[in-house]
């Protein structure tokens, strides 16, 4: 079986691991992960596709302990040293993306390559706007809306869920608001740590992400050294699920232009 | 049995509701009249003296960036009231101290406004409707968490004499708490708490607080005493809990005659029906546990909003959230729900919403207190005990 369960510092965590080769990690974004997704099929069809759910996400416990996503990280850091990787490729979207850059600040040397697609996590917009729109202040159908650029893939329906699965999908966004409540949807000491990222970075936005806009990533993407910006068309904040061919043949040319020798 | 006197203190002067959003939250301010406000705040101070008057407790809560309870900071209000009154009793239902990032900030306030009131605080903690979430830009999760362990080191603050000591908590850190002033009732104020839920009235009552339920109607007010009881008898506090431990809140309209009563009652309504919130406000993630929100998109609803939609003095009387008519009508409505729910010794009365005009309010106070009140007390002591009914007896009520 690709998923099992793996306990890290207390905490019991869902782990897909599947697939050989070169090992990648793979970060979810705000609606956790499912293996059926077409995007992970592909990865794991190329290469070692190592995807957790988030404490409090999926299947995974949620310990009393965890606070915030800089904790996520250290968990994460703990899962490469328990599967004795020494250094992985690292693909995180949305607030995987922030798990990912927090990960990467605290140990740089163990990433070969990393992709941040819509990522949240740092402020560097104005004091009286927030840089992403409040998700917890809006009605489903206007989240959808910036979510998605085919707003109905946003939609619920709960008919069509086992209740098991509208259960994850509640606790998905609890813990989501746990974590991402104040500062909300960022790390206020991210930006002053993300120089020392110093591997080859790509910044992936869909071009209809009404979260993450252009500007948000670019400003972003700023605070590394060695970075590049892409957009992925017909996509919104998540384009592993709206455009997944075009969203892994992005991270593969990219793998594929920066191949120096592993760490 | 007690009687208080609850007033919001809403302002009600809006533009029509299909205007705006939310009445909660987003309501923008210029709405809010500083001189209609300032009238507002004199009009319902005076309401309430009419209670302490007529012998009547007072009660007020808070609520914050809501037309609906123009009083965010209570404290300031019950200090201001510590000093316009001299005999009534000082609810103050609630303290938010989930939302409140200083617990030991709230200990000294409510031991400030004891000494103030020389010991005629009753003093309530809440944790807060789910609104008050983004006015507080308090995190919704873990909100139950937060505010037992905010409880228990005011608690400690205020029964601590001996110099400073520390906490090091889960969510409040704190190095040097020694407060001053001290509670002026020892060892400190009464303490109360008001949920909906019956697990938490089981915490509550394992804790033997007093217990405060709002608009809970007939089964609903029945099942958070039986979790209180359950509580109280777990933690062994005893078999049968006092009615002085059990508050009901509701909507309560007196008049000497039935169209006056009818009148002022209608007006009430506006307490329930102006509530309007979107889901986003009303629902933040964590708010309420996983398999309520699952209950909730396989089709549940809330008891009070479904009420809402249709609310009618009759149904509101119906379910038990509403005591409206002539004092005897009154007294039986009451009596009906005290005996289906098993006993309470407090009555905190909604007496004032929306449009109900000063002199009405007035008059609905004193009808209740002089043609009402005198039987409840008689009829229902404080030192009366509690029971879980007998199904036989529950059947055939509504």
């Amino acid at each position: 079986m690709p998923t099992s369960t793996s306990v890290l510092a207390g905490a019991s965590l869902e782990l897909f691991d599947s697939g050989e080769g070169a090992p990648l990690l793979f970060l979810h974004g705000c609606d956790g992960f499912d293996p059926n997704h077409r995007f992970a099929a592909t990865l794991a069809g190329h290469g070692r596709l190592i995807a957790p759910s988030h404490p409090g996400f999926g299947r995974s416990a949620l310990p009393d302990w965890i606070t915030e996503v800089d904790d996520i990280a250290y968990l994460y850091l703990e899962l490469l040293d328990r599967l004795r990787l020494v250094s992985v490729d690292l693909v995180g979207c949305s607030v995987g993306g922030w798990i990912a850059a927090e990960m990467a600040t605290k140990a740089p040397r163990r990433f070969r390559r990393i992709v941040l697609s819509a990522p949240v996590g740092v402020k560097t917009g104005p004091t009286d706007r927030l840089d992403i729109p409040d998700i917890f202040a809006m009605s489903d159908e206007a989240l959808a809306t910036l979510m998605f650029h085919d707003p109905a893939k946003g939609r619920l329906d709960p008919a069509a869920l086992a209740d098991e699965e509208l259960a994850i999908r509640l606790r998905n966004r609890e813990t989501l608001a746990l974590l991402a409540w104040e500062p909300y949807m960022h790390n206020p000491k991210l930006r002053h740590r993300l120089h020392r990222v110093d591997c080859p970075v790509l910044f992936l936005r869909g071009e209809s992400d009404g979260l993450v806009s252009d500007n948000y990533l670019r400003r972003y993407a700023g605070l590394l050294p060695d970075v590049r910006c892409a957009t992925i068309a017909g996509a919104g904040h998540a384009p592993e699920v709206e455009q997944p061919d075009p969203f892994v043949a992005r991270i593969e040319a990219f793998l594929a232009a920066n191949t120096e020798p592993e760490r | 049995m007690k009687a208080w006197h609850f007033s919001e203190n809403a302002y009600h002067y809006l533009p029509p509701k299909e205007t705006y959003e939310s009445i909660r939250v987003t309501l923008p301010n210029r709405i809010y009249d500083p001189k209609k406000g300032a009238a507002l705040y004199d009009r319902f101070i005076a309401e309430w003296l009419v209670a302490e008057e007529e012998g009547m407790g007072i009660m007020l809560n808070e609520h914050h960036q809501t037309a609906t309870c123009v009083d965010p900071a209570a404290p300031l209000m019950l200090a201001a009231l510590a000093r316009l009154t001299t005999r009534a009793r000082l609810l103050i239902l609630g303290n938010p101290i989930a939302n409140r990032r200083q617990p030991v900030r709230v200990a000294e306030e409510m031991a400030m406004v004891d000494v103030l009131s020389r010991g005629r605080l009753e003093c309530g903690f809440v944790r807060g409707v789910p609104y008050e979430i983004a006015a507080g830009n308090s995190n919704p999760v873990r909100m139950n968490e937060r505010q037992w362990e905010a409880l228990d080191l005011i608690v400690k603050a205020w029964t601590t004499h001996d110099g400073p000591f520390s906490h090091e908590g889960r969510f409040f850190h704190h190095r040097m708490i020694n407060i001053w002033p001290r509670p002026f009732q020892q060892p400190h104020p009464p303490i109360w708490i008001s949920t909906t839920s019956p697990s938490g009235a089981n915490q509550v009552g394992a804790r033997g607080y007093v217990q405060a339920t709002f608009l809970t109607g007939f089964d609903g007010t029945r099942a958070v005493f039986d979790g209180y009881r359950r509580g109280w008898r777990g933690a062994g506090l005893g078999e049968a809990v006092p009615a002085h431990r059990l508050a009901y809140a509701a909507l309560v309209y007196t008049a000497d005659n039935e169209r006056d009563a009818r009148a002022g009652a209608e007006k009430l309504l506006w307490y329930v029906t102006s509530n309007k919130v979107p889901r986003h406000f009303a629902n933040p993630p964590g708010y309420v546990p996983i398999g309520a929100n699952l209950a909730m998109l396989r089709g549940a609803e809330h008891p009070l909003s479904a009420f809402a939609r249709g609310a009618s003095v009759d149904a509101a009387i119906e379910r038990g959230i509403m005591f409206a008519g002539t004092p005897d009508q009154v007294l039986k409505q009451i009596r009906k729900l005290y005996r289906h729910v098993g006993g309470f010794g407090h009555l905190l009365i909604m007496g004032q919403a929306g449009f109900l005009e000063h002199d009405e309010t007035v008059a609905g106070i004193r009808h209740f207190a002089r043609h009402v009140y005198p039987a409840l007390k008689e009829e229902f002591p404080d030192t009366a005990l509690t029971s879980d009914v007998p199904t036989a007896e529950r059947a055939g009520v509504a």
